[in-house]
């Protein structure tokens, strides 16, 4: 098994045809990673039969994905359900729970998404969230990195108590990675409820700034109080949500502060979404701000049509396909995943013309460095009913 | 007794005494100002008449509201019309949603606006959602901007038989009455499968499939009995007017006058339901799973009804053929799946495969956000199909947000083509429309134009005097 793994991953690949911007582009991926791009030798390599004009672009990155922990959404027993009674699980890491089998998963490749960025949800602190590539039959294959943000939440009956706990929060982890010595001997003072010595340890690379702390804000007022908060403590912040974001689009990209959107939230939604627009994304983008756009996992496939529709909103073609592509590896500080260069993950898809237009598909998609098979259970239950009556089966003949 | 006098009236014109006084019930309280609907000459367009192939370059006429003219080349002269060329864009009829909740389910979501399920009881045939449907929905005016003209609002899926839908005209709200669509026929929401099951489980039922069935089945039982009394009290009028006019006046000494037949009391549950028996009233039936779907349409034979639309349909596929036979439209997303056990099989090629057997697909959105752009899931139903070998034209496609949801709405003669003598609800779209970057330029409702991408205007009272929506014009 191993030696055949070895085997697989060996063999080199090689993809050619343009970029979006219609350039010729080849790439060329050895065990699992880009070696090389331009003029590449695909001498020994195997080179995917592909039509000229193949746009060849990075795998798409859905982030705050449900995928691999949500099977069938009103069934609980299919569903991770993290709120346990516990606000502060930041010891919690989602990516556990990843079912790499999930049948969402070749699904969500058929749409070209070859990493997902895991959701983690309920309470102040809701855990870690995992990089996972949509590839693998274990976890051990399929994930990344179990660690690449914290997700946390001001939502609930107070705004500003949610921020201040967060706050809160933040300040003891300081203040016990200060005194982790007087802490191990048992010579500190006691920390506030809820928040273990396991939960401040946990915290450190948040507080520190060093890792994202994924908020979750659409109103103008909420994103504004949530990166001064970010100031104040030092934290390095990823806004989620953002529907009034182009409000206060110059306060996020003086703080570097990427944002997750959806271009689709246009009518309010809520009443935090009151002052959303089309032309949401665009502005952010044009303001320097780094744009990523979600959906609803249980039809992720349309990741590339939302980055149309911002397009249709005004957004540059190029900027929208960052944000499904590169940006999220830049936001969440993952390496590797910042466009098709050498030594990045060998993720990629050829489409059979503009990736966000609605009659683009992937001909071609690659997930470390493999080509995976264009195939999911809905194309299996295609076949199967292709022709009536499909099911029942037929009976069968009698054996021999 | 104006009310015996008017049934007595129109059971002589062919409608029934019920009937007469269900309509009574739907009575314009005010006339709604005409629009400006001038002669316009939409020309130099491509037009996607979707009754007739594809026209390259072309016309669209349009007269007091309705179509007068459509064809290639140039538009013949019409004294005093208004010539609007606009090159490089594309016409198509306006598009019709089957499935929505706005107004009832409005934007910003509120509590104290979830108006869209009855959820007191698992039966409530009698309750309107032109009752509660709040004007204001800033979703209106989010919908004519994705091209939409008419649209059908339902009650939620709560219930096993949920109330009745009201198809509206997407114009600016003064109340839904006002917004109903000129003559569309009464439709009714039906639900199977989980959520009756979920939301009355512990409610007192039903708690499973069978029981669900069981409450609809006893429910058109019920129907039929006060169908019965009706048919008699109209039987008795018929009788007594004419023995009225074959002997008149006089009366013998000491004869009583003859009584007037009393009217059986009203039931407004079972006034819809008799609707749906004597076809008056169109069944929308949410139901996911062909089983399911199968299901419905016995109880339809059973009791003698037709269904006009499933609704969702995620394995409509499987029973295509049942479907199309029966002439039974369903109204379907492309893409959404997975979220609850009864989608689980739901593939983007149902549509497709539907359409390739015959039968009446429909792209619905039963979404604030989806209803905006259902140009774009047509055209993804439309690819998933051709994408495995499924050919069809883009006629066809786009007949799933046109001409089929006319049907299924009872509005087909009316709109949902190109064709001369339709209402003149138009879109002019500034790109191919299945194309994701495609706008609705211009659209227009019975001939006025009722949005312009570069003259946002604002509908809705909610959103006056707030920064809310819309986008600089770029």
């Amino acid at each position: 098994m191993l030696v055949l793994l070895t085997t697989a991953l060996a063999e080199c690949l090689v993809v050619k045809g343009v970029d979006a911007g219609g350039a010729t582009l080849a790439v060329r991926m050895d065990d699992g990673r880009v070696t090389a791009t331009g003029q590449v030798s695909s001498v020994g390599c195997t080179v995917p039969e592909l039509p000229t004009g193949a746009v060849i672009t990075p795998g798409l990155v859905a982030v705050n994905s449900t995928i691999g922990l949500s099977e069938v959404g009103m069934e609980d027993a299919t569903v991770e359900l993290m709120g346990d009674g516990d606000p502060i699980r930041p010891t919690l890491r989602v990516a556990d729970a990843y079912d790499p089998a999930s049948v969402h998963v070749p699904v969500m490749r058929l749409g070209g998404i070859t990493s997902a960025v895991l959701n983690v949800w309920d309470g102040l602190i809701a855990g870690q969230s995992g990089w996972v590539r949509l590839a693998g039959a274990t976890q051990a294959e399929a994930v990344v990195a179990r660690e690449v943000a914290v997700v946390g939440s001001v939502g609930g009956r107070s705004r500003a108590l949610q921020l201040d706990r967060l706050a809160e929060v933040m300040e003891e982890a300081r203040v016990y990675a200060a005194n982790k010595g007087k802490v191990t001997a048992n010579a500190f003072r006691e920390f506030p409820e809820g928040l273990s010595v396991r939960d401040l340890e946990a915290l450190g690379p948040v507080a520190r700034g060093e890792r994202p702390l994924v908020v979750g804000a659409d109103r103008a007022s909420d994103i504004e109080a949530v990166l001064r908060m970010g100031q104040q403590q030092g934290l390095k912040l990823v806004i989620s949500g953002a529907a009034e974001g182009w409000k206060v689009r110059d306060q996020l990209a003086a703080t570097r502060t990427p944002v997750i959107v959806d271009p689709l939230v246009y009518g309010a939604g809520s009443f935090d979404q009151v002052h959303g627009r089309p032309d949401n994304a665009a502005l952010l983008a044009e303001a320097g701000v780094t744009v990523m756009f979600e959906s609803w996992t249980h039809n992720s496939p349309i990741l590339a049509q939302l980055a149309g529709n911002a397009v249709r909103g005004g957004m540059d073609h190029q900027a929208a396909l960052d944000a499904i592509t590169v940006n999220p590896g830049k936001a969440f500080g993952v390496p590797g995943y910042d466009g098709l260069k050498p030594g990045n993950a060998g993720d990629l898809v050829a489409w059979s013309g503009d990736p966000l237009e609605i009659g683009s598909r992937p001909l071609l998609v690659v997930v470390n460095g493999e080509v995976q098979p264009l195939d999911s259970r809905q194309k299996a239950l295609l076949r199967r009913y292709r022709e009536l009556p499909g099911s029942p089966v037929p009976a069968l003949s009698l054996p021999q | 007794m104006v009310g015996f006098s008017l049934a007595l009236w129109s059971a002589w014109a062919g409608e029934s005494a019920l009937e007469v006084l269900d309509a009574r019930g739907r009575a314009a309280v005010e006339v709604f100002p005409a629009a400006e609907a001038g002669r316009v000459v939409l020309a130099d367009v491509t037009v996607l008449p979707v009754s007739g192939p594809r026209i390259e370059k072309g016309y669209v006429a349009f007269d007091a509201g309705r179509i007068t003219a459509v064809g290639e080349g140039s538009a013949p002269a019409l004294d005093g019309a208004v010539v609007v060329s606009m090159p490089g864009h594309v016409v198509t009829p306006g598009l019709i949603d089957t499935h929505s909740h706005l107004g009832v389910y409005p934007s910003p979501g509120a509590h104290a606006h979830e108006d869209g399920n009855e959820m007191v009881r698992p039966t409530t045939p009698g309750v309107w959602a032109e009752h509660s449907l709040w004007p204001q929905d800033p979703g209106f005016e989010r919908a004519i901007a994705g091209g939409i003209t008419s649209l059908q609002i339902l009650p939620g899926s709560a219930n096993l038989i949920g109330g009745r839908g009201v198809v509206v005209q997407v114009v600016p709200p003064r109340g839904g009455r006002a917004m109903r669509f000129p003559g569309a026929p009464e439709t009714v929401k039906l639900a199977c499968g989980e959520n009756p099951k979920r939301v009355y489980g512990e409610k007192g039922g039903p708690a499973t499939r069978m029981g669900n069935l069981r409450g609809q089945r006893q429910m058109f039982l019920d129907a039929l009995d006060y169908q019965r009394k009706w048919r008699e009290y109209d039987e008795a009028l018929e009788k007594q007017a004419s023995a009225g006019s074959a002997t008149p006046k006089k009366k013998k000494k000491g004869e009583e006058p003859a009584k007037p037949p009393t009217e059986p009391g009203r039931d407004l549950d079972k006034d819809t339901l008799v609707g749906v028996l004597e076809g008056r009233i169109l069944p929308q039936i949410h139901c996911y799973r062909a089983d399911d779907m199968l299901s419905m349409l016995q109880v339809a034979d059973e009791m003698g009804f037709s269904v006009r639309s499933f609704h969702h349909a995620t394995e409509a596929y499987k029973i295509r053929d049942v479907l199309t036979a029966k002439g039974v439209a369903a109204s379907v997303w492309v893409d959404w799946w997975g979220f609850k056990l009864e989608a689980f099989d739901a593939i983007p090629q149902n549509a497709a495969l539907l359409a390739e057997a015959g039968g009446r697909p429909v792209i619905h959105s039963d979404d604030e956000k989806g209803i905006q752009r259902l140009n774009q899931e047509a055209a993804k139903a439309w690819h998933a199909g051709l994408a495995e070998g499924i050919e069809l034209s883009e006629e066809e496609a786009l007949s799933w947000i046109t001409e089929n949801p006319a049907w299924v709405l009872g509005i087909d003669d009316q709109v949902g083509t190109l064709e001369v003598g339709k209402r003149a609800d138009v879109v002019v779209w500034d790109a191919e429309p299945f194309s994701v970057y495609a706008k609705a330029r211009l659209v227009f409702v019975d001939g006025a134009l009722r949005y312009d991408a570069e003259r946002p205007v604002v509908w809705s009272d909610f959103e006056v005097g707030q920064d809310a929506g819309h986008a600089e014009v770029r």
